[in-house]
């Protein structure tokens, strides 16, 4: 296939480069190089100009393919578009400006550079996209507040809907609600409860079709043809949809729990739930004797903020405490209410409603900690609070307490097991709400406590399940206006999806990729490698455990690549042959060369954090040793642990792998790219010791974008050790 | 008009975290955004931030990931140093003025001339990147590792005669006869993005922030604990080189409070705690006090506030701080508060005071006034016309922002499909 490419070679002698390298010379040895139609060093690359005098070459000359010796392949990219196979080899950042001018060091660098370029171009094919017949139906698990809204938000866009939802009729907790919390400005008055109108809004839309009493036993397939088998009221329902919405919501943390605040031992204390339902019902009484009441407490951080309980914030108690003492404030003008709080939780505009509550009179806020409850006669509780903000410790008989009882995501079952010791690591078990067909398991994976898991800060819809978007209070704790633009996100994710499998891109972190993963099926060992470590699920297996690709949940990162020990998934312009190529054809000194052979440390570098920081590196003009050779890569998970053991093998010193930090606070754009790649280290040692090579002969270090100034001291820090090691012996072999 | 063709389906005012990613969500679903930005690299606020909270991560690592979509993404067009001027017309069919001010850069100058030229010019400003507390030449780029990496001729900020002196100086790079343009952008929806400016301390009297090196913002403190800042990442303060052995923070500094900003900015809890792991870092002995009315830490951030708590060093004390004063004896401040949950008046002495001020929500170039809350905030419950996201629509953390902007785009490809 690639006997009869021709490439074009330009060298861009700006920007110091030529006061660094020699590029005549480099132009004069590139031009023995196989494929290479011409090499050209063109002042003024980097322009327009520049760009233009290639385009005319590439017409004129019929080129196949173009290798670009200038800048990173970070900066000129409006520049650089060509329509044929263009490969950016960095000679700006990657060698004039990080490494001492004007030496053979730098020029075998540069050589090695523009050579590996040129390889890795002849070996690339422009990728195809994979268009594949899809259904564009967005399926919206759970009909409540959140689903209803993003059911609506997709239907208006244009796509089919479908509305599972387990309950025999839609609305969700928020049926439950008497009145909400003031979403608009200026955040003074309660609003009325929207459910049932957004409930007839839903009606009114031909393109949601609604299906209650609706739960889902199966989700198999990929993003843009997913088969779910449902069971309505006991029968068997078969459909397909394109992309799943999950708003499954919450629920209450269970009350049962509250026993150490006096629920379930005193009959008027209640939760805010039950308020909820008092008011609704507009009859607000004790529930001992259906009397009026006159001392009302509310607790808030009902077994949230607390390790035995629930560690987080449920975030929207303090409001709803709130708004539940003006329902109070509604109905017992001259009732007392008190609520006891850790710390007052009304952020941004909110803080208006606060002080509103503030200035009522009766009302009564403050800063404290329940020490204990107390039978005081009659079905009253004597409630007493310590580290008040008036200093004192002061004790309240109230007639009905109120608990703040926090939120639990619906992903959790009920009954859940702590474990003894707090300190102790564990994982909260998910019940489905989606029962996915995925070898790795039928939900959304979780980073803690039963939230899904993403890049939650930057990235907040990229679940580890391609297509499949959680949104409202199952993703976090959220009120009702947080879900509502959640709800719209989630329905724009869901509609991204769709548009691009629909031309045969990926989506992010590579959004916009054509490539997807090839198979050689008949070399697979059915080891299972690549369908246990690909963090999206991408991969199914057949009885026989062989892979079975889904494209479409595939985000191109390449770690079933760095996965396979048979070395038979490969990417059309990234393979592990592309790969071995290109570390093939950088030049190894030996003995033959110097009286000591000079040293060479491959490095693979993460694309996404490590590579960008070499380029600050270079910019800031810090120098690196010149006897690395760095190779970006996708994702560290990527790297095959052959191109470490065969480099080795031919000659190179040593290895470098640089990728993003791993653990709880992950910063791997795959999730699991660098921490995968960590684990492989055991092979590599195993092999080294096969090799009876030195284990200090590979490194792999945790890099984030920001730490270049650590960059030059991991690599030359590592060129040093490799030096004092002393030549690998298999160089001479 | 009507025979015009449209720009693009969108306008994104704004790029920063939010408008880059409604900007970027929008093209990806296959529609057309011209997005502009006023200043002349996208980023906006969160490029200058040292950390993320709770992940303490670096903003440029997903930056990053969107400058790589916003790069390759033909369906977006950038514009920088890109001002509304004016909006007419409806939901479906809008027109925009946009005033677009050059770079005054030679187009043809290489990155090497440039640098050459830097060196020669002996013009320095105050560099608005790091809040003024270092200075720039007026031939700049915003920081190192800025998107477009495009230098500027900062032309506005000097005299007539100073920016003839340096184009003469520098006459192969800068090209003063570039004009300002008014474009004319025709497109179906409206994305409002314009983030934020640090609350001005300089109103904040009481707390004695105009005239002392050692009452800082919080915005400051990300500045300075970055290694791309003033100080290469080093916390200090000004003209002292000193260690610092006392750090307090002053929560809700100009917010909720009436005499300044009614409402909670949001993040502050957030930022001082993550703020004291910097100081932490560096200082590993510091008694740092966090002054606070309450701490506000949402969700599962609750679990960083836990952590934080672990700290010996660290000092919470519950109270409005009352006045910051000078210390007349040393070059401390004294930090004066009425601690509600002890003794009552309180003062603490400290090398360093950080106010942790809060957000103002940028709407100068928004058309309609009337769109504005009592906060100043663009009112965010109309589904049509235009659309703001982020914090020109309400106080919002990073997330928040990246969700609502998500929403945003949901929002205007709504109004796209819908047209007029």
């Amino acid at each position: 296939m690639a006997d009869a490419k021709k490439f074009g070679i330009y060298i861009c002698p700006d920007f110091e480069i030529s006061k660094a390298i020699d590029c005549e010379k480099l132009a004069e040895d590139l031009k023995k190089e196989e494929h290479v139609h011409l090499v050209k060093v063109v002042p003024g690359l980097c322009t327009t100009k520049g760009a233009d005098l290639v385009r005319d070459d590439i017409k004129a000359e019929e080129l196949d393919g173009v290798v670009i010796g200038a800048s990173s392949l970070r900066y000129h990219t409006d520049i650089f578009k060509f329509d044929i196979l263009t490969e950016r080899v960095n000679l700006r950042e990657g060698v004039a400006w990080s490494h001492e001018p004007n030496n053979d060091d730098i020029q075998d660098l540069a050589t090695d550079y523009m050579r590996m370029g040129l390889i890795k171009g002849v070996a690339s094919e422009i990728p195809e996209p994979m268009v594949l017949d899809i259904n564009d139906t967005v399926m919206v698990v759970g009909g409540g507040f959140t689903g209803m809204t993003a059911a609506i938000a997709s239907a208006k866009a244009g796509y089919p809907v479908v509305i599972a939802e387990k309950a025999p009729e839609l609305g969700g907790f928020m049926r439950k609600l008497h009145k909400l919390t003031p979403r608009n400005a200026p955040h003074y008055d309660l609003e009325l409860n929207p459910i049932d109108e957004l409930i007839g809004e839903i009606e009114a839309i031909p393109k949601i079709k609604v299906l209650t009493s609706c739960v889902i036993e199966k989700t198999s397939g990929q993003p843009g043809m997913f088969d779910v088998e449902a069971k309505i009221d006991g029968k068997d329902l078969k459909f397909q949809v394109g992309t799943i919405i999950q708003a499954t919501g919450w629920k209450p943390y269970n009350p049962e729990k509250l026993g150490y605040l006096g629920y379930g031992k005193f009959k008027n204390v209640i939760t805010n739930i039950e308020m909820e339902a008092l008011a609704k019902a507009g009859n607000i009484v004790r529930p001992s004797d259906s009397a009026k009441v006159q001392n009302i407490v509310f607790v808030q951080c009902a077994g949230s903020r607390d390790k035995d309980h629930l560690p987080y914030c449920s975030s929207v108690c303090c409001m709803t405490s709130l708004k539940q003492a003006m329902y109070l404030r509604e109905t017992y003008p001259d009732a007392n209410i008190y609520v006891i709080y850790k710390d007052m939780r009304t952020p941004g505009k909110y803080e208006q409603f606060y002080k509103k509550v503030q200035n009522e009179d009766n009302i009564f806020l403050t800063k404290g900690e329940i020490s204990e409850m107390a039978d005081a006669g009659n079905d009253n509780i004597r409630v007493d609070i310590d580290g008040t903000l008036i200093g004192e410790k002061i004790s309240i008989e109230a007639d009905l307490v109120v608990l703040a009882a926090g939120m639990v995501p619906s992903t959790v079952p009920d009954k859940i097991e702590l474990p003894e010791d707090p300190e102790e690591d564990f994982t909260i078990p998910t019940e489905s709400c989606l029962n996915l067909k995925y070898i790795q398991g039928p939900e959304l994976p979780t980073l803690h406590y039963g939230f899904p898991d993403s890049h939650y800060i930057c990235f907040p819809y990229e679940t580890r399940r391609t297509g499949i978007y959680a949104c409202g209070s199952v993703r976090q704790p959220m009120d009702t206006l947080a879900s509502k633009n959640d709800a719209f996100g989630a329905s724009l994710k869901a509609m991204q999806i769709l548009e691009n499998i629909r031309i045969g891109t990926a989506v992010h972190p590579r959004s916009g990729d054509r490539t997807f993963p090839d198979f050689f099926f008949q070399r697979c060992t059915q080891c299972k490698r690549c369908t246990e470590e690909c963090p999206f699920g991408a991969l199914e297996e057949d009885i026989k455990g062989t892979p079975m690709p889904n494209p479409n949940r595939c985000r191109r990162c390449g770690i079933c690549m760095g996965a396979c020990p048979e070395r038979i998934i490969s990417f059309k312009n990234y393979s592990v042959q592309i790969v071995s190529q290109m570390i093939k054809s950088i030049y190894v000194p030996t003995e033959e060369d110097d009286d000591v052979a000079t040293p060479r440390i491959i490095a693979f570098l993460c694309e996404n954090d490590a590579y960008p920081s070499l380029d600050i590196v270079g910019r800031k003009r810090m120098k690196i040793s010149p006897h690395i050779r760095v190779i970006p890569v996708r994702c560290l998970g990527s790297v095959s642990t052959s191109w470490i053991a065969d480099s080795l093998a031919a000659g190179f010193d040593g290895a470098l792998l640089i990728g993003c930090k791993y653990g709880d606070d992950y910063q791997c754009h795959f999730i699991k790219g660098s921490e995968l790649a960590n684990q492989r280290m055991e092979n590599v040692q195993e092999k080294l010791k096969q090799l009876v090579l030195e284990p200090e002969r590979v490194e792999l270090h945790m890099l984030s974008i920001d730490e270049y100034d650590k960059l030059p001291d991991i690599f030359n820090t590592f060129a040093k050790v490799i030096e004092d090691m002393g030549p690998n012996p298999y160089k001479e072999m | 008009m009507d025979k015009q063709k449209f720009t693009s389906d969108l306008l994104v005012v704004g790029a920063g975290i939010a408008g880059l990613t409604a900007a970027l969500e929008t093209a990806e679903t296959g529609f057309t955004v011209s997005l502009i930005e006023k200043m002349p690299n996208i980023g906006g606020r969160v490029a200058q931030l040292n950390q993320y909270f709770p992940k303490l991560c670096p903003p440029s690592c997903g930056l990053e990931v969107n400058i790589r979509r916003l790069r390759d993404n033909p369906k977006i067009n950038l514009s920088t140093l890109a001002e509304v001027v004016s909006v007419e017309g409806e939901p479906g069919d809008y027109t925009v003025k946009v005033k677009i001010t050059p770079r005054y850069i030679n187009e043809d100058a290489t990155d090497t001339d440039i640098e050459n030229c830097i060196d020669k010019c002996a013009t320095v400003l105050k560099n608005d990147f790091n809040y003024g507390l270092d200075n720039r030449k007026a031939i700049f780029l915003p920081y190192n590792n800025a998107f477009p990496m495009k230098y500027v001729f900062d032309k506005d900020a000097l005299s007539d005669d100073e920016a003839k002196n340096i184009a003469s100086v520098c006459s192969d790079i800068i090209d003063l006869d570039q004009k300002e343009e008014i474009v004319e952008m025709r497109v179906k929806a409206i994305i409002w993005a314009t983030g934020w400016t640090p609350y001005n301390a300089d109103n904040l009297t009481e707390l004695r922030y105009k005239g002392n090196a050692n009452v800082i913002t919080n915005v400051e403190l990300e500045r300075l604990a970055s290694a791309n800042g003033p100080t290469g990442g080093k916390i200090q303060i000004a003209g002292k080189d000193s260690k610092i052995d006392k750090i307090a923070f002053v929560q809700s500094a100009g917010s909720r409070d009436e005499n300044h900003q009614e409402f909670c900015s949001t993040i502050c809890c957030m930022a001082s705690l993550k703020q004291v792991r910097y100081i932490r870092e560096e200082f590993p002995d510091a008694e740092i006090y966090i002054c606070y009315i309450d701490i506000r830490t949402p969700g599962c951030y609750e679990d960083f506030y836990e952590e934080s708590k672990k700290d010996e060093k660290l000092h919470l004390k519950r109270g409005k701080i009352a006045k910051v004063i000078n210390d007349p004896n040393s070059d401390q401040m004294i930090v004066e508060s009425e601690d509600t949950l002890g003794t009552g008046l309180d003062q603490i002495k400290v090398d360093l005071v950080v106010l942790a001020t809060g957000m103002k929500p940028n709407t100068d170039t928004f058309p309609d006034k009337t769109m504005l809350d009592g906060c100043g905030f663009i009112k965010t419950d109309k589904d049509r016309g235009i659309i703001a996201c982020g914090v020109c629509a309400a106080p919002n953390d990073v997330a928040s922002s990246v969700q609502d902007a998500t929403g945003a785009a949901m929002k205007a490809i709504h109004i796209i499909k819908e047209g007029k």
